[in-house]
């Protein structure tokens, strides 16, 4: 009975984003107002629906009904609870079903906050988002029922969860991951809408600029955690593959950072309008393209879920309409709403704009890589694979030209600098940097050059980041007071930005000093590796609620003192057979010592170990969860709560911070 | 000339050296780091390169794999059911990885015609097969079992 209730109030659902995608839009063309007001109660209709289509699929799962075809294939009666309830998006269907509630969360959420917004804009905007909610529901409602029956012919039991997705990370990364992905659909609506309006002014960037940043945070966080699940989960010690899927996320970051920093610059100053625009377009049509690469089964990773041609062909026409839809518009309406607003070329515009060519650039090259063998394997010309080094060789690069034009952009000033203020300004943080990139990493055993330029630069943004807060402090009449004046926006660009010199300094420093010894081991052995020496204890078998496991006993010592007791498993899933490495990590701040379970060898009890030692590479994942915070810290500002008589202001005014 | 349109000459210019810098990074990047498929038949009838990286993947015949006692070297056979491809590796193999299962070696193949191998990849969970595997099986005729189709 509850799976029908979910499939109806589905169906209800897809009813009401029919009509939020139609009424209002008609609404606004004809300056219907009682058709455009019915907008918001719409989305919150919307809204409501969905999510009792969806706690409908939460109860199925855990009441273990296995009539219910997802559950059978993918929950089992031994599943812990938890892992029953994150089963439920650890599936194709159940994944769609996400991405609709968080579809219909946003559509609600700008409902009920833009108050301050025209009601000719919300409509537009609301319209649009329940344009991608028809395309999104009615994929699930044709070709992926999350509700479908085993009827007759219920199996006693489940197949159970892919256990690599047993885990307490992937429980919150698939939401944290979509609400970003989905949150861009909030800037694509109000691109089209801006379009469909012929009107795109400093107050549109106001509204969009908040929205964007959340979603942008959310993506960061979803990233970051899929890289730390992968770290501890997968058991190869990896972070980061350059998978298919991984890029399928990473893109729509790449063009959205280059969007959240354009709209900073059409805000402030009229600019890039058009650009933005279309980096906005860009941005949601990445996501969509990810979720098509993801689901339409074309890839292969753990997340491809479905291999249903229908599926992927769905998703293609969908793609295509939105991409060609919108881009068509734009074309027609672009000129109606580009700028005319001139800078120097010594200015805060000018750095931006170089972000935006990095950060497009890079975006691109992601896609081309991603795209490449799917390509070559339509044409017939055969089954190419493009690996980790074509990323690294092209990613790297542009990331280290990035940061000089980083830390120049928060000291620098909107419309016209000087280069003489420049070296006034970043001399002393300059060579303060130069010293730290030579000296600091003298700290680790071995020189390395490429740490010691990532160091530097890392070290340059923080010393100007940190000169500039000073000056905006000093005039003051007490530093606390200084500190106070300082808008919520300022803060979170410096949180953000140290989050990325953070991550530049991690990334750099794992890559490089990292060490790996994959070897034979048997109980009573010992490795040493960086000066930790690795003790195999023994081996002892272990059970959990699911499964069974050999468990090895580690003991890390280092000049003679007891640092950690690690305990790796080797686990047998009952119900799959599955078998499954379970890493065993003692982290800290300045490294991560990590042992892997590989495989028996011989009789005598010996094993396959995999020991790691992996310095600083927890600053990778506290540097995107700082810059994630600093996107939401921005959304605090003043500014963006105005009541609607502040909307008109002209474009262009003089506001502190970033 | 106009202001603005010196900004705009100067803003094309950038685009356009900053473009061409970027697809000569991609040319040269792609050029030592993309690796074809090759299915076991066509190694053995010497259409796959010698000295450079491809993949090669095929079922693990059963009873091939031959682990050394006192290090981390492993030797399976990777078949199609029409032609057999040695294979050379030395690691920690992924935990789905066994005889009678799918796998994709990428690696090097030597004057031999043994692959020695850089990765093994097996497949993620149990129902599935690799794709490139379910390709070459299709084109040799046999399921994954061996049987023909």
């Amino acid at each position: 009975m509850i799976p029908e209730i979910g499939h109806f109030a589905l169906i209800i659902g897809f009813s009401l984003s029919l009509i939020l995608a139609t009424v209002p839009a008609w609404g606004a063309w004809r300056r219907n107002s009682r058709a455009m007001a019915l907008a918001p109660g719409l989305a919150v209709g919307m809204l409501v629906f969905v999510s009792i289509s969806f706690i409908c699929l939460c109860v199925a799962f855990l009441q273990d009904d296995f009539s219910v075809k997802v559950v059978a294939s993918n929950s089992n009666s031994l599943l812990p609870p938890i892992y029953k309830f994150s089963a439920v998006w650890g599936n194709h269907e159940g994944s769609l079903l996400l991405w609709g509630l968080i579809l219909s969360f946003w559509t609600a959420a700008v409902a009920l906050f833009s108050s301050q917004l025209p009601l000719l804009m919300l409509s537009r905007v609301l319209s649009v988002m329940g344009g991608i909610a028809v395309g999104f529901l009615s994929f699930m409602l044709l070709t992926s029922n999350p509700f479908a029956r085993l009827l007759p012919g219920t199996p006693a039991d489940g197949n159970d969860l892919n256990p690599l997705l047993q885990d307490p990370g992937l429980i919150i990364h698939p939401p944290l991951l979509y609400m970003g992905y989905v949150g861009f659909s909030v800037a694509f609506a109000f691109a089209i809408a801006a379009l469909l309006g012929g009107r795109l002014d400093a107050s549109w960037a106001r509204w969009s600029r908040p929205w964007t940043n959340v979603a942008w945070a959310f993506l960061t966080l979803g990233i970051m955690l899929g890289s730390w699940w992968a770290y501890y989960e997968l058991g190869w010690g990896g972070w980061w593959f350059w998978d298919p899927v991984e890029n399928a996320s990473f893109m729509p970051w790449l063009a959205g950072t280059a969007l959240i920093h354009s709209l900073a610059a059409t805000e402030k100053r009229g600019l890039f309008k058009s650009w933005t625009v279309l980096l906005a377009i860009f941005a949601f049509s990445l996501s969509l393209l990810g979720t098509f690469l993801v689901r339409s089964g074309v890839l292969t990773s753990v997340h491809a879920f479905a291999t249903d041609p229908a599926r992927g062909l769905f998703i293609l026409i969908f793609l295509a309409f939105v991409v060609g839809g919108s881009l068509t518009l734009y074309a027609l309406r672009a000129p109606a709403v580009s700028s005319r607003v001139s800078f120097e070329w010594v200015s805060r515009e000018s750095l931006i704009l170089c972000n935006n060519v990095v950060f497009l650039v890079a975006t691109l090259t992601v896609l081309f890589g991603t795209l490449f063998p799917l390509i070559m394997d339509a044409l017939g010309a055969g089954k190419y694979s493009v690996g980790p080094p074509y990323f690294n060789a092209v990613f790297v690069p542009l990331m280290a030209l990035l940061v000089p034009f980083m830390g120049l952009g928060p000291v620098s000033r909107w419309k016209r600098d000087s280069t003489r203020r420049w070296q006034s300004e970043l001399a002393i943080p300059t060579v303060v940097a130069l010293l730290c990139g030579l000296t600091l990493p003298l700290l680790n055993a071995q020189y390395n050059v490429w740490v010691a330029l990532a160091v530097a630069l890392s070290a340059w943004l923080l010393l100007g980041l940190l000169r500039d807060l000073w000056y905006r402090v000093r005039g003051a009449a007490s530093v606390a007071a200084g500190l106070r004046r300082i808008t919520p926006s300022y803060w979170g660009m410096f949180v953000a930005h140290l989050g990325f010199a953070a991550c530049v300094t991690g990334v750099v420093a794992t890559s490089q000093y990292n060490i790996e010894h994959d070897l034979k081991m048997s109980p009573g052995d010992t490795e040493v590796i960086a000066g930790y020496e690795f003790h195999f204890v023994e081996l002892v078998p272990a059970r959990g609620p699911n499964f069974v496991a050999d468990e090895a006993r580690f003991e890390v010592t280092r000049d003679g003192e007891m640092v950690a007791q690690l305990a790796p498993q080797k686990r047998r899933y009952l119900a799959s057979g599955q078998v499954m490495t379970e890493a065993a990590i003692d982290d800290g701040l300045f490294r991560d010592l990590f042992v892997a379970m590989g495989e028996p060898i011989g009789q005598d009890g010996a094993w396959a170990m995999r020991l790691h030692y992996k310095p600083m590479v927890r600053w990778m994942w506290l540097g995107a969860i700082m810059m994630a915070l600093g996107a939401f810290t921005t959304v605090l500002d003043k500014r963006y709560r105005r009541v609607r008589s502040a909307v008109s202001a002209p474009a262009g005014e003089a506001l502190h911070g970033a | 000339m106009h202001p603005v349109r010196k900004q705009r000459l100067i803003l094309v210019l950038f685009v356009v050296l900053f473009s061409s810098a970027a697809i000569g990074l991609v040319t040269y990047a792609l050029r030592g780091n993309i690796n074809l498929f090759f299915p076991p038949a066509e190694v053995a009838q010497g259409k796959a390169p010698v000295g450079q990286p491809i993949r090669v993947g095929g079922m693990v015949l059963d009873g091939s794999v031959n682990r050394s006692d006192d290090s981390l070297r492993i030797m399976f056979e990777l078949t199609d059911y029409e032609a057999v491809v040695p294979v050379v590796y030395e690691g920690i193999l992924p935990d789905l990885f066994g005889e009678g299962q799918g796998a994709v070696a990428s690696g090097v193949l030597n004057e031999q015609g043994v692959l020695i191998a850089s990765e093994v990849l097996a497949k993620h969970d149990e129902n599935y097969m690799p794709p490139e595997v379910a390709a070459a099986l299709e084109q040799s005729g046999f399921d994954h079992k061996g049987k023909a189709k």
